[in-house]
């Protein structure tokens, strides 16, 4: 866990995270799924400090009450609309489509999973579809596997963010491979985010000390006992480990190394 | 004609826009995209845009998700 410069690309002079041009003062993207009700994501939301928050695009309901559109523009939260769902890149790319259309940005959080059980990524639909997207001008956050090569290949085909898994959507099993997000941060130049699985505060620290740019949760917050403390717990946590990675903590080692001096000792006669 | 909105078939007159179908299932001004036999239908082109028997429209808003 040291040694490892910070990924400068998603640094610029204010320290702030750049995703495709656009600037957020919070490394903390949220989402809204899973949230009882609207008051409640708004409250969680506010609390979180997020900047950037996630929803999905699904069939009008005519008898829907209230929308999630509402809520982020009175927080003054900017969207980013998921292909969450999609299981073909044909699907992903006009689900991508119909969001920039209907929320006007260009911003999109790439998702192709593969299969109902574990939701992870399927990567080769992923790939098919970031490329069409990249394509046609969207700034393209990808949801992938916690797989160096995909990782880099990611962002070799153009996409603006890499959003590694810590475990599957919703689990709250934490990073169950810190070493793998460690060698994809190492080596990438567009900022990283971690995505999916988290499950506490010590989580998303977890995540920012590892290296990663910005942490993307929802499940966390919006189905904890109470949502709005969780939020302000993962909103501390993020800047906590945020600023563990940039002072660079002490190595590890086998055994004690004492943090009083040693000279000056009064010994008695024993 | 018949018309699959939203997965639901639905019995509409000849020559129907693609505006007037969209106002069938929402009244919202903003946050609502369509697309026209999986091709989108940009929100300025749907009073011009007719639409045919058998034709599948989907009219997509965004939900909490993510």
């Amino acid at each position: 866990m040291s040694g490892t410069a910070v990924n400068e690309s998603a640094v610029n002079e204010s320290g702030r995270l750049v995703i495709g041009g656009k600037e957020f003062g919070s490394r903390l993207i949220m989402g809204t799924g899973g949230a009882p009700s609207m008051q409640v994501l708004r409250e969680a939301l506010t609390a979180s400090g997020t900047e950037l928050t996630t929803v999905a695009m699904r069939r009008v309901d005519p008898a829907a009450r209230g929308s999630v559109l509402d809520v982020l523009r009175e927080c003054g939260i900017e969207v980013l609309p998921n292909t969450a769902g999609c299981f073909t890149a044909g699907e992903a790319v006009l689900t991508a489509k119909l969001a920039r259309e209907a929320l006007e940005t260009d911003l999109v959080k790439l998702e192709v999973i593969a299969d109902e059980h574990t939701l992870l990524p399927d990567p080769i639909e992923l790939v098919e579809a970031a490329e069409q997207l990249v394509d046609d001008g969207f700034t393209v956050m990808a949801y992938t596997n916690d797989d160096p090569v995909l990782a880099r290949r990611l962002e070799q085909l153009g996409c603006a963010a890499v959003m590694p898994l810590g475990s599957p959507i919703g689990s709250g099993l934490g990073i169950r491979n810190p070493h793998n997000i460690e060698l994809i941060v190492e080596r990438a130049n567009v900022p990283i985010i971690l995505d999916a699985g988290l499950g506490t505060a010590s989580d998303a620290a977890l995540a920012m000390e590892l290296g990663c740019d910005a942490v993307l949760l929802a499940t966390a917050v919006t189905r904890a006992q109470s949502p709005v403390t969780m939020a302000a717990a993962m909103r501390h946590a993020v800047e906590a480990g945020r600023l563990a990675r940039l002072a660079g903590r002490i190595p590890m080692r086998r055994y004690a190394q004492a943090s009083s001096p040693w000279e000056g000792m009064s010994r008695g006669r024993g | 004609m018949k018309v699959i909105v939203n997965g639901e078939a639905r019995e509409l007159p000849e020559g129907a826009s693609v505006a007037e179908v969209v106002a069938t299932v929402t009244t919202a001004a903003s946050g609502v995209a369509a697309a026209l036999n999986d091709e989108v239908v940009r929100r300025s082109e749907w009073d011009a845009t007719t639409v045919r028997d058998a034709d599948r429209l989907e009219v997509l808003t965004a939900v909490q998700g993510g």
